[in-house]
């Protein structure tokens, strides 16, 4: 599978990581070379295979006991910018 | 506003537009917030109202590090919406994280369910003003998390994210595309809500949030294929679900017999101008990337589990309907009316243990449901309780009082509240059934109005005004059956 | 009392019981290491005080006789690790000053039995790496050097600054991470001993998360002893950590003693593939030879899926990174670059704040997961994961336990296999396997190359089976009586 420049560019928007120009073109061509080389997976057949999802036996539970919270300046402590008790970001426009 | 809009259309079945008639087709998301007290994966507050931020664990805030753990409460309580739903529980489901950035998402991915969700399909049958029924698919319930907060109002450059919802449990009940007008989605949604109430997995309070809808709206000519449907996000009251899809609906056949076409997206309801439009920040097409969350392994329950579950459920509001229809000979309509709310069906059972049903059911829809709305108080705040009006119910049936006389009762019991039998003594409200005052009334009512005996030979509906007349004479306390008979042998005889 | 930090986590253990010298004694020796051991870069924060403090509190213990398992021993924490009040960087410029609220289960394990806290080691950004020279802090430097040069070497990856810290002698012990390898390859190249163990077995609660299903925190030690008696400190069941597994620890010290008679040992023969060094292949030769020799019967089995680990491993770990990083987002903590709006706020913050490595894992990750690709590539990955556990069952049918090299090769030169992804990613191909199937694996230092650096050979074996792992690698530790140490360049 090659991975054009275009392509790096939209997935990088996706995983919102702004790349500086210089880097698109090695990304691509790095990024086609794993690819290609991960390729190989297809001489498996794998049709009947279940996926492994997790490792180990039953989900564990937890009683729907109020056990944290409270903690309002502690969460905000490393906060790069906070107010009001408030975490911020730029104005959202809906 | 286009001048073919037609607001007296509102709810039909069928919409006219300048080519034909339209056919709506509608399916709900209704997003429901499970009634627990910790969080869906944490075990910080769900508690309404609190300080920012004051709800929040580490994990909510998807500080590095931070692993979830199910509340074991929530799957139970989305096991039993589902068997309530009538739907089929999976003993295998799977949580899986839908990837996108946005500010109250802290951890840039929600766990919620997709390809294998803990229900599976079901049906809810809604209950249409007109008395019919109709059967509405459910093709799935899923747990998912609820987002934080954004606040953009509150500072001039910034908005501000407080993370109190953030990892509140919610139950996500995708319809199929069965609805046809905007009435069927509201009693859609007020069935849900009833059932959610019964089951007490959640409260059902849409000012809170505790209930939202995503509505898709398409439309079509009747009969014909499945046209392109848009979704209205995060509508929050049944009000304005409805005026929602009646705007969209007109806007798609507008947009359609212009010659346009109608895009697939994500609309905003305006609840200022009633009107829908584009989500902006939703036009980067979504690529939400599912995956199983491998922080949690998939989630088993057995079928004893489940079991367990089934018997414990309580009547719902469709059997309990039923029941009163064959058991107490309850109209459909009064039965459903009755059957709607759990604390109302308790109420009208308790009112009705042991007397005419049919008489307790129209006090309980009747005076009763109308001073509670004039209040503007809840049955569970109701100053008058099943006990007193079955104590004044009682009192009709033993002919100590009039219907006339019991209204009044009622009145003075709604807001002053006492025994309805002491009222009565006290106040001398007492029916008179001694014949000998009532014959004595009707003589002097007789003696006093020869033209009016007169007028009666030619026209006998004046029998009622001589009714009134001798009701007014005995402070409306005479036996209404007595004053007639006696009315009809002197007048007559 | 120059020799104390050469003294083994057991050592040290057992001379402070004995009241040989005190904690801070000892402490006090680890820090003055440390503080000429710069030109290792093994650490990114040295929490002096801190340490100083704690050793004191446990001497405090020790001599009103309530000391713990590891008691007053100082150790190396891999900075992935999140300690209350003390900076967690992952190695990336991203989390920027972050100090946690909170303490990582496995690290409160630890100081809930005594030990100390030394500092928090360089590794890896997000410990993606196999070299550790991805880290915003720069690459931390091997105390080996090959025979008449003077080339800086890696210490190998991600768990680099960890394995310096006790290669150098500059902790007791130390721990690590290991995804696909990052414990197991870095005690390879530095002579040391690196446990991964059993998927579960330790809680991954506190720890910043690089893959979820493949993770897990793990000892390295200079003896397998230490590595023992870490692992025995640090496991353990965490109601917070869903996939960590309920089961009772066992005293893993006392399960080393014990012969290998009757132990069946496999050696996989597709290893051999992929045109192995000869030096390699006599190295895993003759450790086959050592169990051998003490009663073990050793057989070729086979796990016909290893070629294709590799491969599924760097579409796993990367999808799950690719959604594990997410929350690097500028707005709860660590570093935030400015932008217009939220989404140019995220870019320029991730966009400054992830090294290079890390970008290229995620886009691989996210390119996976994405629209069109999830089935062709994550469903596919998963498959074959499922396939390459089976062949680990279907080997432990015939034998207890697998013996393989840990790693292709020798460390190598700073800079020598940064230009091309693919020829790092190689190092970890004797070791993902481990991490695919969940199981626990250990490398135990064999000897050295002709060059005088040294090399590990691995032993695999059944899940939650650490103790019978162990015992196994006390023997092959016996045999090999590895006991070469690094010149001490580095102290000028
Ligand atoms: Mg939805
Ligand atoms: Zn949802």
């Amino acid at each position: 599978m090659s991975v054009d420049e275009g392509t790096v560019r939209r997935v990088a928007k996706l995983a919102r990581l702004r790349l500086i120009e210089a880097e698109v073109a090695p990304l691509a061509r790095e990024l086609s070379g794993i690819l290609a080389w991960v390729e190989q997976l297809g001489e498996l057949d794998v049709s009947d295979v279940p996926p492994m999802t997790g490792v180990g036996a039953s989900l564990k539970r937890r009683a729907d006991q109020v056990t944290e919270g409270g903690l309002a300046e502690e969460v905000l402590r490393n906060a790069p910018h906070a107010e009001d008790g408030f975490f911020t970001v730029p104005k959202v426009v809906e | 506003m286009t001048t073919k809009h037609h607001p007296h259309e509102t709810g039909a079945r069928l919409i006219r537009g300048a080519t034909g008639d339209w056919e709506i087709v509608l399916g709900l998301e209704v997003h429901a917030q499970v009634s627990s007290k910790a969080k869906l994966f944490s075990g910080a507050s769900t508690e309404f109202g609190a300080e920012p931020n004051a709800q929040v664990s580490f994990v909510d805030a998807a500080f590095p590090g931070m692993l979830p753990v199910i509340n074991e409460y929530c799957v139970e309580q989305a096991v039993r919406t589902g068997i309530g739903l009538k739907a089929a529980i999976n003993l295998r489901s799977v949580f899986d994280r839908k990837n996108y950035f946005y500010p109250d998402l802290p951890s840039g991915y929600q766990i919620s369910q997709y390809k294998s969700p803990i229900v599976g399909e079901g049906a809810v049958t809604i209950d249409l003003p007109d008395g019919s029924t109709r059967t509405v698919g459910i093709e799935r319930l899923h747990l998912e998390q609820d987002a934080g907060k954004s606040i953009h109002d509150m500072h001039p450059r910034y908005s501000y994210v407080d993370l109190n919802r953030s990892g509140v449990a919610l139950m996500e009940i995708v319809t199929r595309p069965d609805m046809r007008s905007s009435e069927e989605a509201a009693a859609f949604i007020r069935k849900l809500r009833a059932i959610l109430r019964y089951l007490g997995t959640c409260d059902g309070n849409m000012e809170e949030g505790s209930m939202r809808a995503d509505v898709n709206v398409s439309v079509r000519r009747p009969g014909a294929a499945l046209g392109t449907r848009c979704e209205i996000k995060n509508v929050n009251s049944i009000r304005f679900v409805q005026q929602a899809i009646e705007y969209e609906a007109r806007r798609q056949v507008d947009l359609i017999e212009d010659g346009g076409k109608v895009e697939q997206e994500t609309r905003l309801f305006d609840t200022k101008t009633g009107t829908t439009r584009t989500m902006r920040s939703k036009e980067e097409a979504h690529d939400y990337r599912y995956f199983p969350d491998p922080d949690l392994l998939p989630l088993e329950l057995d079928a004893a589990y489940v079991e367990a579950i089934r018997e414990s459920l309580p009547e719902l509001p469709d059997e309990k309907k039923e029941r009163f229809v064959a058991e107490y000979g309850l109209s459909a309509y009064d039965a459903g009316v009755l059957a709607a709310e759990r604390e109302t069906a308790a109420f009208f059972e308790s009112v009705a243990s042991g007397r005419d049903a049919k008489l307790a059911a129209n006090w309980v829809t009747g005076d009763f449901f109308a001073a509670l709305n004039k209040a503007g108080l809840d049955i569970t705040a109701s100053p008058v309780s099943a006990g007193q009006l079955g104590a004044l119910i009682d009192l009709i049936s033993d002919g100590t009082i009039s219907g006339r006389i019991a209204k009044e009762v009622f009145e003075i019991l709604f807001t002053s509240g006492g025994d309805p039998r002491a009222i009565v003594e006290e106040r001398g409200l007492r029916q008179v059934t001694d014949t000998g005052a009532i014959e004595a009334a009707v003589e002097a009512i007789i003696s006093a109005n020869p033209d009016k005996v007169a007028e009666y030979r030619e026209k006998p509906k004046l029998m009622g005004w001589f009714v009134g007349q001798v009701m007014k004479e005995t402070g409306g306390k005479a036996n209404p059956q007595a004053v007639n008979e006696i009315l009809k042998r002197k007048l007559d005889g | 009392m120059s020799a104390l930090t050469d003294l083994s986590l057991d050592e040290a253990r057992k001379g402070l019981a004995r009241k040989d010298f005190s904690a801070r004694e000892l402490t006090r020796a680890c820090l003055d290491r440390i503080a000429a051991a710069t030109p290792l870069n093994g650490f990114i924060t040295v929490a002096a005080e801190r340490a100083l403090a704690m050793a004191d509190a446990a001497d405090a213990r020790l001599s009103a006789g309530e000391g713990g398992l590891l008691e007053g021993v100082p150790l190396a924490v891999k900075d992935l690790f999140c300690t209350q009040g003390v900076l967690t960087t992952a190695g990336s410029h991203i989390l920027d000053g972050f100090v946690p609220p909170y303490e990582s289960t496995v690290t409160a394990n630890l100081w809930r039995a005594g030990a100390v806290l030394l500092g928090k080691t360089n590794l890896d950004e997000f410990a993606m790496g196999s070299s550790n020279e991805t880290s915003y802090y720069g690459p931390a430097v091997s105390p080996w050097r090959a025979a008449g040069s003077e080339e800086r070497l890696v210490p190998g990856g991600s768990s680099g600054g960890s394995a310096v810290a006790v290669a150098a002698r500059l902790a007791a012990g130390a721990l690590g991470t290991d995804t696909g390898g990052s414990i197991r390859q870095p005690a390879a190249l530095t002579g040391t001993v690196g446990l991964k163990p059993t998927y579960g077995r330790c809680s991954r609660w506190g720890i910043v998360a690089f893959a979820s299903s493949l993770d897990q925190a793990g000892p390295m030690t200079r003896t397998v002893t230490d590595a023992a008696l870490l692992l025995r400190a640090m496991a353990g069941h965490d109601p917070k950590d869903s996939t960590s597994v309920n089961r009772p620890v066992p005293d893993y010290v006392k399960a080393l003693d014990g012969g290998l008679k009757g132990l069946k040992v496999g050696l996989p023969k597709e290893y051999r593939a992929d045109g192995m060094s000869p030096e390699i292949e006599a190295l895993w030769a003759r450790g086959a030879d050592w169990l051998r020799a003490q009663g073990a019967e050793v057989r070729e089995v086979s796990l016909p899926r290893t070629r294709y680990a590799l491969a599924a491993y760097y579409i796993i770990a990367p999808a799950e990174a690719s959604s594990n990083l997410a929350r690097y987002d500028g707005v709860r903590f660590g570093l935030r670059v400015p932008g217009r709006d939220p989404t140019e706020m995220y870019e320029n913050t991730r966009g400054e704040g992830f090294g290079t490595e890390v970008k290229r894992r995620i886009l691989i990750g996210t390119y996976a997961l994405s629209a069109g690709y999830y089935d062709a590539y994550y469903a596919r990955a998963q498959k074959v994961r499922t396939l390459i556990a089976r062949d680990f069952e279907a080997a432990f049918e015939t034998v207890d336990v697998l013996l393989t090299p840990t790693t292709p090769g020798p460390a190598f030169g700073i800079g020598a296999k940064t230009n091309d992804p693919l020829t790092m990613y190689l190092n970890d191909v004797f070791t993902v396997t481990v991490n695919l199937a969940g199981l626990p694996g250990i490398s135990v230092p064999a000897g050295l190359d002709a060059s005088g650096l040294p090399l590990g050979l691995q032993l695999i074996g059944k899940p939650f089976a650490e103790d019978e792992l162990l015992r196994v690698a006390a023997r092959l530790e016996e045999a090999a009586g590895f006991s070469a140490r690094p010149q001490e360049w580095w102290t000028a």
